[in-house]
This record gives structure tokens, C-alpha cells and sequence, in this order.
């Protein structure tokens, strides 16, 4: 398989598009919890019952389409190479909570893989919808919009008091969790981020690093999502982690700004630092591999580096990551394997960039 | 026991695999068994849930201490999670629990949502619909009676015609 080939598929097609405000917000999402209220919540049911209601729901589901979105695709767990679900992971079409042992979960997603709804996750139902850039309102109307079509087809668990009943508690409401993707490199750089991260929470919003664990965040690539699920609308909720996303993208311009103009030349020696050594070493860790992407990226958002696509940061996280190397060599690697294997990717892709212009077989 | 695989950590995962009646034993730190995917990124860390969970418990040993009955009394009766099973696992079994623990609810949801307990949010299109007018009436009655307390009763007029309208259509 050739490399063009496998990035195609590797990558997500509605990440290969720009959306607004892309130099900082990488993707937007909109989740929604819903539950079938014929059956028990997938956390207690017997094998029996999930299963009934994993072929209920397929039933009504499988190969429909709603509007442009295409035909739903159905992936069924116990059906699937323990690699292709870790690559559906690290793509964040699924959840790690999705693949059990019963194997009595599935997932459906569209042609773009903009849209995937878990099936027998926590809950029943988990739609997602992912849109490149800050597009948090148009994942809503989407995320609506599928929510009404299922809606027609099932009974909702629903109550007046407490709304859309989820399995637990912290989604119960609106069952709505609405995310933003950002890149804050400048804010790190300049450490302003330290005091940011705080300030934040105030607002009953989470702030964590997407690769990475614990409060590291690789890449510089932070989640922004809300915390509360009830007691708000859903449009309120949007309109609230909107406001505190488009304060952040002020900072991190500022920021931008002030590196550019205080040390600019040490900022262009960190950024083609970065990029000559993801050209040309032998040997990567996924840490260093990620403070490289994330400088590089910066470069090209600041028209330092000119010739590399601004997806190749979003791009290269997902692919560098062990699943997707697995993948991509068919074989079990040692993790000093990967760090080989790693470098050899992230080269092999740059050169695609370069020789773009040349023929290629 | 060091990890079979980066032999610098301490083994803190063991398991037996069994392929096609191969018996292999494995020990392998956190860090690398996910790494080789044999467990996914999240399901072992420490989460919000557990905390939940933790929270829902704390506040087990308070109540206990005025019931006097040993067993627990609150027990779904659609799905049979008992209310004692809810604050281990801090997840609800269906959607008659909520009904089931409803009394219980409050504090909780008002630790998590930051003291809300209600919903506001979309209601069901298909199925929503006679809340939907239900929500509608309510929130005329309560501007009426701002209305009326306000002396505007022109204005209270109009809205309480509108009211009754409303009802009408719902009986129909």
C-alpha cells in the first residue's frame, strides 16, 4: 500500500478540509447521550437483553441515510481485528469504552466519517458529529437534525423533569457534550496558558490535552468541552464554550503576535529546528514527534514554512500514534521499533509534500 | 517483575492469553500493554465516573445512620438496580431508575450540574410534543400571574384567552 493511499484512508476526509478560524481550532464536535426506553441501559444489561437491542437498533439504522450524509455504515465490535477498532480510536470515531468483551456494541459512520453514533456504549445511542475548524453551531443543527431522524424510528428514555435520562448521571439533561479541538503553541511557549487553564474551569468548562495523558497535553493540542449537562439548553451550552473559545483564539493571536515580534529569530530557529528533525532523523519518540509537529505547524500558520499542508499536524498525531503505525506496517512493533518506524513515516511524508509537482508511480 | 517489554518499569499487568489453546503468560507495565493495544487508553484510567462514583458513596454512611433498616429498600422495579448499586457504580440501569431514586436525586444532580436539577433543554420532537404544549401553558400561567401582580390586566387578558386556547387544543 502506498503511502498516499494509506493517509487516505488513515485520515478522516472531512479532517482534510479547512474550516474557520483553522490556524488555531483544529475540529469542533457535538456529542449527544440518547437511551431506548423499551430496554435496560447497556451498563447493566444482560447479554440477552443488549443484544436484543443492538439488533433493534440495526434494524432501523443499518444502511439508512440521512439527507448528504451518505449511507450509515454498520461496524459491529466482535466482528472487527483488535487493530481496526484501536485505528477507529485513535481516529475518535469510537470510544476505548465501545470494544467490550461481549462484543455486543457497534458503531455506524458515514462515507466522510463526519458523523459516527455508537451503539450499546454507555448508553444506547451516542451521535457524534465532527466538522473541521470552529463550527460549533453547525455540528449542533447537524447533531439535531440526526437526532430528530432516530427520534422518529425510537422512543426516547425521556422525562419532563430531568430530559434525556443517560446512564449516568453527568450527562443526564441534555446528554449534550460539546468540544473544541485547539492548537496553542504560542500560549505555551509563553506560558500564559499556566494561568488560562484555570481561569476556564471557572466556567464549568474542562480543559485537557488530547494526546498524551494525564495533564501533559502533546503537540499542544488541548479539548475544550463543557461540564454541566443540565439545566442549560443546548444552544446555551454551545454559546457558552463559544465565547471562552473565540477569548482563547484573541490570546493565542496575541501571543502569535508577541513572539513574532520580540523573538522572531529564535522562533524561526526552534520552528526549522523542528522541521529539520522530522525530515531527516532515523529515530522519533511520539513526544518528540509531537513538540516537532506542533512547532512545525506553527511555522506553517505563520507562513515561516511554505510547501506543507496546515493538516499535516492533525494528520501526522493521528498516524504516528502506535495503532495507526501497527496498521500501516501489518506488524507488531516494540516500541523501538515504532520509534524507527515513526521517523521513517513522518520523512516518507514530507517527501510526498516536496515531490508533489513530480510524477509519481 | 519488570515489564516483559520496555524491562525498565514493574510488571503491574498479568494475564494468561490462550490462542488456539496456547497457553502464553504476560506481564507487562501500564504504560506498554497500552501502547500494544492489549488494553485501550482510557478504561483503566481514573475518571469522572469514579469520582462520581466515590461522591455517591460519601454519602451512603450519613443516611444509613437514620434508617434503621439493614437491606436496601429502594429497588428499581423495571430494571431491579437497587439504590445501593447505583452509588457503587454511579450509573443509572434504565429510565425508570430515575423515577425509582427520583427523592434521592437532587443533591447529586446538584453537585454535578452545579446546583441545576432540572432540564431546560430540547424536548423529543415526535414524542415531546404534548410537553412541549404542556411547557408552553406553564410558562403563560407564570406570566400571567406577573401580569396580574403587576396590574396589567389588559395584557393578563390576552394571555389568559391564550391559555385557555391552548388547553382547548390539547384536549382535542
Amino acid at each position: 500500500m502506498s503511502l498516499q493511499h494509506f493517509i487516505n484512508h488513515a485520515v478522516s476526509p472531512w479532517m482534510q478540509a479547512d474550516g474557520p478560524d483553522a490556524d488555531i481550532v483544529l475540529s469542533s464536535r457535538i456529542r449527544l447521550a440518547r437511551n431506548l426506553s423499551e430496554f435496560a441501559f447497556p451498563v447493566i444489561a444482560s447479554k440477552e437483553q443488549a443484544q436484543k437491542a443492538l439488533y433493534f437498533i440495526k434494524e432501523k439504522l443499518e444502511d439508512e441515510s440521512y439527507h448528504s450524509l451518505g449511507t450509515f455504515e454498520w461496524l459491529q465490535m466482535n466482528e472487527l481485528q483488535s487493530i481496526e477498532k484501536r485505528v477507529l480510536v485513535e481516529k475518535h470515531l469510537i470510544s476505548p469504552n465501545l470494544d467490550k468483551e461481549s462484543g455486543d456494541s457497534a458503531v455506524l459512520i458515514n462515507e466522510s466519517e463526519s458523523v459516527s453514533i455508537m451503539v450499546n456504549e454507555e448508553d444506547h445511542l451516542r451521535i457524534q458529529c465532527l466538522f473541521p475548524g470552529f463550527q460549533l453551531n453547525e455540528a449542533l443543527t447537524l447533531a439535531n437534525g440526526i437526532d430528530d431522524w432516530i427520534e422518529s424510528k425510537f422512543d426516547y428514555a425521556f422525562d419532563e423533569k430531568r430530559g434525556y435520562l443517560t446512564s449516568c448521571p453527568t450527562n443526564v439533561g441534555t446528554g449534550l457534550r460539546a468540544s473544541v479541538m485547539v492548537h496553542l503553541p504560542a500560549l505555551m511557549i509563553t506560558q500564559r496558558m499556566n494561568r488560562i487553564a484555570p481561569a476556564i474551569n471557572q466556567f464549568g468548562l474542562v480543559v485537557r490535552g488530547i494526546y498524551g495523558e494525564g495533564s501533559e497535553a502533546l503537540g499542544n493540542v488541548f479539548q475544550i468541552s463543557n461540564q454541566i449537562t443540565l439545566g442549560k439548553s443546548e444552544e446555551d451550552i454551545v454559546e457558552d464554550l463559544r465565547g471562552v473559545v473565540m477569548q482563547l483564539i484573541q490570546q493565542e493571536k496575541v501571543a502569535r503576535r508577541d513572539l513574532l515580534k520580540m523573538s522572531k529569530i529564535q522562533l524561526e530557529d526552534r520552528i526549522y529546528r523542528s522541521y529539520g528533525v522530522l525530515a531527516h532523523s532515523r529515530i522519533i519518540h511520539s513526544k518528540e514527534a509531537a513538540k516537532c509537529l506542533s512547532d512545525v505547524r506553527l511555522g506553517i500558520d505563520l507562513g515561516i514554512i511554505s510547501g506543507l499542508p496546515r493538516t499535516i499536524l492533525n494528520e501526522l498525531m493521528v498516524l504516528t500514534q502506535p495503532g495507526f503505525l501497527q496498521h500501516y506496517f501489518k506488524e507488531s512493533l516494540t516500541p523501538d521499533e515504532r520509534d524507527v518506524r515513526r521517523a521513517t513515516l513522518i520523512r516518507e511524508r514530507i517527501q510526498l509534500e516536496q515531490n508533489q509537482d513530480e510524477p509519481r508511480d | 517483575m519488570e515489564c516483559q517489554e520496555c524491562h525498565i518499569r514493574p510488571a503491574t499487568l498479568h494475564f494468561t492469553k490462550i490462542i488456539n489453546g496456547h497457553k502464553t503468560e504476560v506481564h507487562l507495565c501500564e504504560e506498554c500493554a497500552r501502547e500494544k493495544g492489549e488494553i485501550m487508553a482510557g478504561s483503566n484510567a481514573f475518571s469522572i465516573h469514579n469520582l462520581l462514583s466515590g461522591l455517591l458513596n460519601f454519602e451512603q454512611p450519613m443516611e444509613a445512620n437514620g434508617g434503621s433498616h439493614e437491606h436496601d429498600p429502594l429497588q428499581c422495579p423495571k430494571c431491579g438496580l437497587t439504590y445501593n448499586e447505583f452509588t457503587r457504580i454511579g450509573k443509572f440501569g434504565c429510565d425508570e431508575c430515575y423515577k425509582t431514586f427520583d427523592e434521592k436525586l437532587n443533591p447529586i444532580l446538584r453537585k454535578v450540574h452545579s446546583g441545576n436539577t432540572a432540564h431546560i433543554g430540547k424536548i423529543p420532537r415526535r414524542m415531546g410534543k404534548d410537553i412541549s404544549a404542556r411547557r408552553k401553558i406553564l410558562d403563560l400561567k407564570d406570566r400571567l400571574q406577573e401580569l396580574v401582580e403587576k396590574e396589567e390586566f389588559e395584557e393578563a387578558a390576552k394571555t389568559r384567552d391564550l391559555i385557555r386556547e391552548l388547553e382547548r387544543g390539547g384536549d382535542q
